[in-house]
């Protein structure tokens, strides 16, 4: 296991690369800590497969460096930084059975025979597949072999880190919940360095300790679950995580609140320096309280819709010519005609050229 | 799913019934026809039943062309299927002009026809005006098509490599291609040698093509007939007389028509033995067990 140091990290598949967007990767400086779980989420064509594949070593940066604890692997070979890979399709030697697919990454470094079975058994345990040990790997299910290609990353006990490129993409829904419960055990178990790239926000918050959103070739914010929720530090991280995404409203300054088309917003900053750029004002869905008119502060609304979500109920609102959502419990009732909202101060973020303004 | 009735599919069917019919089936009926009479002149012929079998199952001369035949196809396997791995191991990838070029100069034996490819070897072997003859000599050693049966037979089997090897290149250069490139990434990760990612992922993958290549190789080298005709003609002695060049001899040399419509079907059998049984190894290997 190993600390992951990026340093002055970038990327770019262009000779000479001149503007920002000509990156795959932006530069990016930051330290991944040992034994944890990390998740790499964004969608396609964001860099996280680039990112993937440099700390991988099957793609040397243009740019920068890797530090595997404080050690330059920059131009490494994934054989020689320890690490091990699960691909998005599964990548299984087809003439070989079950047992010789995960004991091969062991026999290759000629592990002893003795150890060999002792991993190989407690990998197949921990992902039933004791039974199919014996059969060739060629006649089982796609789920099946992706499990396989899964196993001969967990097999090395000395990876440096396993790295998981959208390996779910293939299972279907239910064994995917199974499978990532797995995983999350096994990273519980081990504390092994995970670093999981994906596109559902749903895998990424329930399998990571940490989730690295990227957007554009850059990564815009990296955190636990919670504070992407609580804190977006980019509209991107607010729009991409939680469903639906953050409400945002373009809106100017005026001195301790937030102007949306004349109506002030109380913020929780005080002193805000106006120093231009576009301001917009985002509050999340589950934040946002609904009233009667009257109330202290309250902002009065039209009530366009109310969706019964089952679990909870979600509200689409008119406030100006902006449309809001707002997540309420089963029980709240919403009123028809006197309908109001309330921004809670700690929940009411002001985002400038898309960035938070802490 | 209920099956639908339908007469009208006979039409579908008929054109193809009739083709199969006028190319192969009446051909093939033909000779056998023929390989059961005794054939004196138009009109005059006697059922003789399986004398021609016996006779034809008898014959010296046969079994020595079948034996010459046997070997040279499985050397010319021996080969031209290795060769052609390693040659398309060592292809370059990707869309390059590199990738192009070598695609077009290993195509090109594959499109001479079979009778200059045994002139073009013919005149490149003479002594006297051959370039590779010529060599030889020069370099003091003997080498003679028309008079060393071995010289003759290394011709033979140098010419198809060089006309045929390019036809398996090809195919196992397309089997690679359709390989993943994650299935290198993660040997790479898995530590595999350059050996153990051959024999477990490229070789694998290639059993297909290599079925179509085996196959193909072998019907084509068994029935071979124009390039050692043109060359010496089958000589020196019989040492080059192959199977499909006997048959010749026997039905249009010396009308022998009876005995060659047997020895055709003999010959047929052969070829459709050696297919199956080539077909069933290749296809076992590497699936074991039925589980």
């Amino acid at each position: 296991m190993a600390t992951i140091h990026f340093d002055n990290l970038g990327h770019s598949y262009h000779p000479h690369p001149s503007k920002p967007t000509d990156y795959a990767l932006r530069r990016l400086s930051q330290e991944w800590e040992d034994g944890k779980a990390y998740a790499l989420l964004g969608p396609s064509g964001c860099g996280k497969s680039t990112l993937l594949n440099i700390i991988s070593g099957l793609l040397v940066p243009s740019e920068g460096r890797v530090l595997f604890d404080g050690l330059d692997v920059t131009r490494c070979t994934p054989e020689e930084r320890n690490i091990a890979q699960v691909f998005q399709f599964p990548v299984i030697y087809d003439t070989m059975t079950v047992y010789e697919n995960l004991a091969f990454p062991l026999r290759n470094r000629k592990v002893p025979e003795a150890d060999v079975d002792r991993r190989v058994r407690q990998v197949a345990e921990a992902l039933d597949l004791t039974a199919d040990l014996k059969k060739r790997a060629q006649r089982l299910t796609p789920d099946a072999k992706q499990k396989i290609s899964m196993g001969r990353g967990l097999v090395r006990s000395d990876v440096a880190a396993i790295l998981f490129d959208e390996p779910l993409t293939v299972i279907d829904p239910h064994t995917k919940w199974i499978l990532r419960r797995k995983l999350r055990q096994i990273h519980e178990e081990y504390r092994l360095t995970m670093i999981y790239v994906t596109h559902d926000q749903v895998e990424a918050l329930t399998f990571a300790d940490k989730v690295a959103v990227m957007h554009e070739g850059a990564m815009v914010q990296l955190g636990t679950p919670q504070e992407l929720f609580e804190n977006p530090e980019h509209t991107f991280v607010g729009y991409f995580i939680g469903s639906p995404g953050i409400n945002l409203m373009p809106c100017t300054l005026g001195g301790d609140h937030a102007l949306v088309e004349g109506i002030a917003i109380p913020l929780a900053d005080r002193a805000i320096p106006n120093v231009g750029g576009t301001f917009e004002l985002g509050i999340r869905p589950e934040f946002v309280e609904l009233t009667r008119t009257g109330t202290a502060g309250a902002i009065p609304v039209q009530v366009v819709g109310v969706d019964d979500l089952g679990t909870s109920k979600l509200a689409t609102l008119r406030m100006g010519s902006h449309t809001l959502k707002a997540r309420l419990s089963e029980d709240q009732e919403v009123p028809a005609l006197d309908a109001a909202i309330r921004f809670p101060t700690r929940w009411t973020k002001l985002y400038r050229d898309s960035h938070l303004v802490s | 799913m209920d099956k639908v009735q339908d007469n009208r599919a006979w039409f579908l069917i008929v054109p193809v019934f009739v083709i199969v019919a006028f190319s192969a089936i009446l051909p093939l009926m033909t000779v056998v026809n023929y390989s059961v009479q005794e054939i004196f002149g138009p009109g005059q012929t006697l059922f003789v039943g399986t004398e021609w079998f016996t006779t034809v199952l008898a014959d010296t001369r046969l079994h020595d062309a079948l034996v010459r035949q046997v070997i040279y196809s499985l050397a010319v396997l021996a080969i031209e299927i290795p060769l052609g791995i390693v040659i398309a191991l060592g292809m370059p990838g990707g869309r390059s002009a590199k990738t192009s070029l070598t695609l077009v100069l290993l195509a090109l034996p594959l499109l001479i026809p079979f009778n200059v490819v045994g002139t073009i070897w013919q005149i490149f072997g003479r002594g006297d005006i051959g370039l590779a003859g010529a060599t030889f000599r020069a370099l003091g050693i003997n080498y003679n098509y028309t008079s060393n049966s071995i010289d003759a037979w290394v011709t033979v089997l140098v010419m198809d490599v060089w006309h045929w090897t390019s036809l398996v290149a090809l195919l196992c250069y397309a089997g690679l291609q359709s390989i993943p490139p994650a299935f290198y990434q993660a040997a790479k990760i898995d530590g595999a040698s350059k050996w153990a990612v051959f024999r477990y992922i490229q070789l694998p993958k290639m059993r297909g093509v290599l079925v179509i290549a085996v196959l193909l190789r072998f019907m084509d080298s068994f029935m071979i007939y124009t390039e050692p005709f043109v060359l010496t003609g089958g000589g020196p002695g019989n040492s080059t007389t192959f199977l499909s060049q006997y048959l010749t001899q026997m039905a249009v040399g010396q009308f022998d028509i009876g005995k060659a419509a047997a020895f055709s079907i003999i010959y047929f059998l052969i070829v459709l033995l050696f297919s199956f049984i080539f077909y069933t190894v290749i296809m076992r290997t590497g699936e074991g067990d039925k589980s």
